[in-house]
């Protein structure tokens, strides 16, 4: 394709549940998903919660939605990123989190787990090359 | 005064589109009365997709978008029938939108 690809970076910085956000988020990376750009999806903050493992929402009413971020990897997004320094301020690390698989149907290239716990520099780096950062 | 459709004499909620209102009412009866609507006779191969469907949804808690469908399928069922005349030929108004509106799913999410 010739069209000009840009990075998209999606922005999580909120619980799962309490507002609709992280949510709202999640649709909307698997809508833009369908018209091919350069996607990343960062959670940071209280948004780290949204990818951990074993949630129950049984007892306020709400969608558990945290199996939908396993078919990110079928959506083509390739990039998810998780801030280290706001999973260790709330006593956690990667095992706590959900992996999520990707693989090329073409290729059979398979990666068992896309999910990335990077450093606040790093987390820096990925924003400033980002062409849009869309913030939930 | 919200949709309904009949199905073996009960009645279930369906919303402005035709999709099932409660994921939990599904029987298979839906599907083919909602297909003889559309004139379809639902077929085996029409069934492998709408329980696929519905064990996505499961699994995932949303309906797939049709290039996920069709990728996920192939992967499943078999490389001939991940593609989109296949699916287009069972499910002529689009094999995401109207197969998951016979497997009792909601609108696809990404379905634009």
């Amino acid at each position: 394709m010739s069209e000009v690809v840009k990075k998209f970076m999606y922005l999580n910085r909120k619980a799962p549940y309490g507002t609709i956000y992280a949510w709202e988020a999640l649709e909307v990376v698997l809508i833009g998903a369908a018209f091919d750009q350069d996607v990343s999806v960062m959670f940071i903050d209280d948004g780290v919660y949204q990818l951990t493992k074993g949630q129950d929402t049984k007892a306020i009413g709400m969608k558990n939605f945290s199996p939908t971020f396993r078919t990110l990897g079928d959506y083509e997004v390739k990039k998810i990123f998780v801030d280290r320094a706001s999973l260790e301020a709330r006593g956690l690390s990667q095992d706590d989190l959900v992996e999520i698989a990707w693989e090329d149907f073409e290729t059979e290239e398979e990666i068992e787990n896309i999910v990335e716990v990077i450093d606040s520099a790093r987390v820096g780096e990925l924003m400033n090359e980002s062409d849009a950062i869309f913030s939930f | 005064m919200s949709d309904t459709i009949e199905v073996d004499g009960k009645q279930y909620g369906v919303d402005e589109e035709g999709y099932l209102a409660n994921l939990n009412d599904w029987v298979p009866g839906i599907a083919t009365v909602m297909a003889a609507q559309d004139n379809i006779e639902l077929t085996d191969e029409h069934w492998d997709i709408i329980n696929f469907l519905r064990e996505y949804y499961e699994e995932y808690q949303i309906a797939p978008a049709v290039r996920v469908l069709t990728k996920a399928v192939g992967k499943k069922l078999g490389k001939d029938k991940g593609n989109s005349k296949y699916l287009y030929s069972l499910f002529p108004y689009g094999p995401a939108k109207q197969a998951c509106r016979f497997a009792g799913l909601p609108k696809p999410t990404g379905c634009v």
